[in-house]
């Protein structure tokens, strides 16, 4: 699997040297616009605090009760037999409800058992590999006013489906169970 | 629904506590769990920063545009109702670009916009067509070609090489949006045997 972790390793810095080439080349003010979109970066940042906060006090609070490891427990021999990290199972669940909630979990996952372990890296690739369902359908079919959505929700909770089972074997795969 | 879920695990926690004899444990995640929140936040405004200054001088070169005709002769197959110079497919196209580079501010109005003309072409119907039900599908399994985010939180936990899950991400995105494609095809053909 050499030629993934090559590909992780060299595309972003090929990417940034190309994008600012090609800016130069299309005469695009390069710092300026660099700037300006940057302001954006700390608009984002600073907005998701409140998200962040309510949501890993809630996680913590349930994790340090012992009310987690309790709830596990039940699930844990099941999703083991399938070869599926138990850790996981909340993340996965979140994932198409909450975008914010997903990210306190994986920064909760990464607190716990470190970003490099198994299943920080699993729970990195589930985060950017899957988008917030519930959140797109309701944005997207609000703002024009669709009222019977059809088969989408359907279609989208399978795919996420879809995704989190790729993810657990991709990252298996990769760097071993 | 997360108002539930939030609710929950909160609410379960400190009563799971009482019994568990945990409260003191309890006390002090309240605290923790925001401090280490605000803490998250600020890290992640490095990369943020960064990438989404990159991302702005790739719009303003016009690359995404140049992506959106690449990938065009692909998506037409994807939205056989659309006709070929209808402007929903531009919109269809700059939306799924935007989406590729992170840029999921720029994306959701151009994602509007799409549903918007969608919705013309399906006369004004408050129904999904097939067409908005494949670009939602599309939409929901990310596209994403660089996590930001989470490099950055990797970033902040001192992984040793935080982006070495470009790669697992990527195969696991195109994995998702494939069986998105796929599940969506199956719907439409069931709908459509229906009548």
């Amino acid at each position: 699997m050499g030629i993934v972790s090559v590909i992780s390793l060299w595309f972003i810095p090929v990417l940034i040297a190309f994008i600012l080439m090609y800016g130069t080349f299309k005469r695009v003010p390069t710092y300026e616009s660099f700037v300006e979109g940057g302001k954006e970066g700390v608009k984002i940042a600073v907005s998701i605090i409140p998200f962040l906060v309510g949501m890993l006090v809630a996680i913590s609070v349930f994790r340090a009760s012992g009310a987690l490891d309790f709830l596990m427990g039940f699930i844990r021999p099941g999703l083991e037999a399938l070869g599926i990290p138990a850790d996981i199972a909340p993340l996965a669940i979140i994932r198409p409800i909450s975008g914010t909630a997903a990210l306190g979990m994986t920064s909760d996952i990464m607190a716990t058992h470190g970003p490099d372990s198994f299943i920080g890296r699993l729970a990195a690739t589930i985060q950017g590999s899957t988008d917030t369902t519930f959140y797109v359908l309701t944005v997207y079919f609000g703002a024009v006013g669709i009222k019977k959505m059809g088969d989408a929700l359907k279609v989208g909770l399978l795919a996420d489906f879809v995704g989190i089972i790729a993810a657990i074997v991709v990252v298996t795969v990769v760097f071993g169970g | 629904m997360v108002n539930l879920i939030w609710v929950f695990m909160t609410v379960f926690g400190v009563v799971f506590a009482i019994f568990n004899g945990t409260m003191n444990e309890v006390n002090e995640a309240v605290f923790s769990g925001a401090k280490e929140a605000v803490t998250l936040c600020i890290g992640l405004i490095s990369i943020l920063v960064f990438w989404l200054g990159m991302m702005r001088i790739a719009e303003d070169a016009g690359m995404l545009k140049i992506l959106a005709k690449l990938f065009r002769p692909l998506v037409k197959r994807l939205f056989p109702e659309i006709p070929n110079d209808h402007p929903a497919m531009g919109y269809i196209l700059s939306n799924m670009m935007a989406n590729m580079f992170g840029l999921g501010n720029a994306a959701t109005p151009l994602g509007i916009k799409a549903m918007e003309e969608m919705r013309q072409l399906n006369g004004g119907s408050n129904e999904a067509s097939r067409s908005m039900i494949t670009f939602l599908a599309i939409n929901t399994s990310s596209l994403t070609l660089i996590p930001t985010t989470v490099i950055a939180i990797r970033m902040n936990y001192n992984s040793a090489n935080p982006t070495d899950i470009v790669g697992t991400t990527l195969i696991a995105t195109l994995c998702s949006t494939i069986g998105a494609i796929l599940i969506d095809r199956f719907f439409y053909y069931r709908r459509s045997r229906k009548g």
